[in-house]
């Protein structure tokens, strides 16, 4: 598939950006006031901003809007549609802690609730494809889950917590490594199955429709970048969870410093994610790729 | 709503003969002059005078070799060539409809036909994504989805001669390798080649119940020795070399270095 930069910023930020509102939601930490005020601030940058890149790789951004209506069968619907009730919510929530130094505890729940849906929303939009065998698998729900609620523990500044879903995550990250890379395989789907020809002998791609490239190449046969894939690998587990990790265990005393390692943290954790997610993306192979004799 | 319909009082579709396709395109090229023309957004081309030309087509024609495997003691038969025409399966359980975010996508009850409405759609691709058979081009200058509809601005068109109220590739193949009719009906045409020649469906894996079949190639002939009762006449002439060709084909053979080919 090919990685687009709108789609993985989208899936990286906004998956962080939900992590943190869970946590907030839960009063962790339990803060009001200013101090609460950037928590939420940075919490809406990171989903606000997340949800507003998937829309540059529209068509037609400007009818967005009828994007909120076919929640009964639409994962991608009942994403925009928990989306925005997780923010309204947590903006409830958010203006008490905020401004009337009172937690509205039950919005706070629900909130944090409508928060961890979105991002399974968002991960069933990739896992109800059973044209991509790698993301049409539970794996793919429980990493979206478990990256958003790692992000969103170590944003939270919950040390113990975040190391525990830090290690957690990464571990989902290697079982949906390993997963993954049998998928298509596993699938059953093959040039044979594609063609109908497969009982009569080998099929071989002879001759492709078409000269130049298209849409189909161009979107779903992303070659370019899969033969790093294994160094990337690498980058991605030792910045997203490796490091973090590390720092959060570091005895460290000082407030000054705690709060650069936990930053450093942070942000080697955010681009282990992007890392990982841009694997996610140019890794999948759509079986459509087969009538073209490619992956 | 996106939802599908439970059945279809038709189920429209295409038949199309792998065995008789001679892999001329003309249907690829009747569908983009008619459609870029009628139903929707024009199918556009980018950089088509350039170096790298593409464009937006609703039909394919694929070329695929299969190679046989020896059958017992006999060497493998020649690979076959078959050219593969792939367009929208119209599938009964489609699930480029569920996915879609706005109901732009939608399946007709009336006859089964998948369809995208334009001004519905948001573009983003979600569609194409589901689809196993890359039946679906997001158009990139009118930015929505774009899919074959089976002419179905043709088929019911009473300002159209009756003969040319079928889909313009059914229309316009001269092999005869397509054909379009209701293949929910069982005493159709198109029903009862699919009986008579075993029309399939392409990943059936995939659960998508596509309506199109695929009628896969004939057997090739065996040939019977002297099938032809001329072929005696016809032996060849003259099988080992004589005269000089032969005395040079001998002296040749006696020199040192590798002969390469049979026994001559």
């Amino acid at each position: 598939m090919h990685p687009a930069p709108s789609v993985i910023l989208f899936t990286t930020l906004s998956g962080l950006g939900f992590g943190l509102l869970f946590f907030l939601g839960l009063g962790m930490p339990d803060v009001t006031g200013m101090v609460s005020f950037v928590f939420f601030a940075i919490a809406y940058a990171l989903a606000v901003g997340g949800l507003l890149a998937s829309t540059f790789h529209l068509g037609h951004p400007e009818r967005a809007i009828k994007a909120f209506s076919q929640w009964k069968t639409s994962w991608l619907s009942r994403e925009g549609c928990c989306a925005v009730a997780a923010l309204v919510v947590m903006g409830l929530y958010a203006i008490g802690t905020v401004f009337l130094d009172t937690q509205w505890t039950i919005f706070g729940i629900i909130g944090a609730v409508l928060s961890l849906a979105t991002v399974f929303t968002t991960s069933m939009i990739y896992a109800q494809l059973k044209t991509i065998p790698r993301w049409n698998m539970p794996l793919t729900p429980a990493m979206f889950i478990s990256f958003s609620l790692a992000g969103g523990a170590l944003l939270a500044g919950q040390e113990t917590m975040a190391t525990a879903l830090l290690i957690i995550a990464g571990l989902v990250q290697l079982g949906y490594w390993s997963y993954g890379d049998k998928a298509f395989a596993g699938s059953g789907t093959t040039m044979e199955t594609a063609t109908g020809l497969g009982d009569r002998g080998a099929v071989r791609a002879f001759e492709p429709p078409h000269t130049g490239s298209n849409y189909l190449l161009r979107e779903f046969v992303h070659v370019v970048g899969r033969k790093h894939s294994q160094k990337l690998r690498m980058i991605g587990f030792g910045l997203g969870f490796a490091l973090p990790v590390l720092l959060l265990l570091l005895p460290i005393e000082g407030l000054a410093l705690k709060h650069t390692v936990a930053a450093i943290a942070v942000l080697s954790h955010m681009a282990g994610i992007s890392c990982s997610r841009w694997l996610f993306f140019a890794e999948a192979e759509h079986v459509v790729g087969l009538y073209y004799g490619k992956r | 709503m996106t939802e599908l319909p439970n059945s279809t009082e038709r189920k429209m579709g295409l038949v199309i003969d792998l065995d008789t396709c001679v892999g001329c395109h003309a249907c690829v090229i009747s569908c983009k002059g008619w459609n870029t023309e009628n139903y929707g957004a024009p199918l556009s081309d980018q950089d088509p005078y350039g170096a790298d030309p593409s464009g937006t087509f609703l039909n394919r024609v694929h070329s695929f070799e299969v190679q046989p495997k020896p059958c017992g003691s006999e060497p493998a038969p020649a690979a076959q060539l078959i050219h593969f025409p792939k367009s929208c399966l119209h599938c009964e359980d489609a699930p480029c409809v569920t996915v879609c975010p706005t109901g732009a996508s939608y399946k007709r009850v009336e006859d089964g036909i998948v369809l995208v409405n334009e001004d519905n759609c948001i573009g983003c691709g979600l569609c194409a994504w589901s689809c196993p058979y890359g039946a679906r081009e997001l158009d990139l200058a009118a930015g929505v989805m774009k899919k074959c509809t089976l002419c179905v601005d043709r088929i019911y068109n009473d300002n159209l001669p009756e003969e040319d109220r079928i889909p313009s590739c059914v229309r316009t193949c001269p092999a005869g390798a397509r054909h379009f009719g209701d293949l929910g009906d069982p005493n159709s045409d198109v029903s009862k080649l699919v009986a008579e020649r075993d029309g399939m469906d392409l990943m059936p894996e995939m659960g998508t119940k596509p309506v199109n079949k695929y009628l896969p190639p004939r057997p090739k002939d065996q040939m019977e020795d002297q099938i032809d009762i001329l072929a005696p006449l016809l032996a060849p002439v003259a099988e080992e070399p004589g005269g000089f060709m032969g005395w040079l084909d001998k002296a040749l053979d006696k020199l040192p270095g590798q002969t390469s080919g049979g026994s001559n």
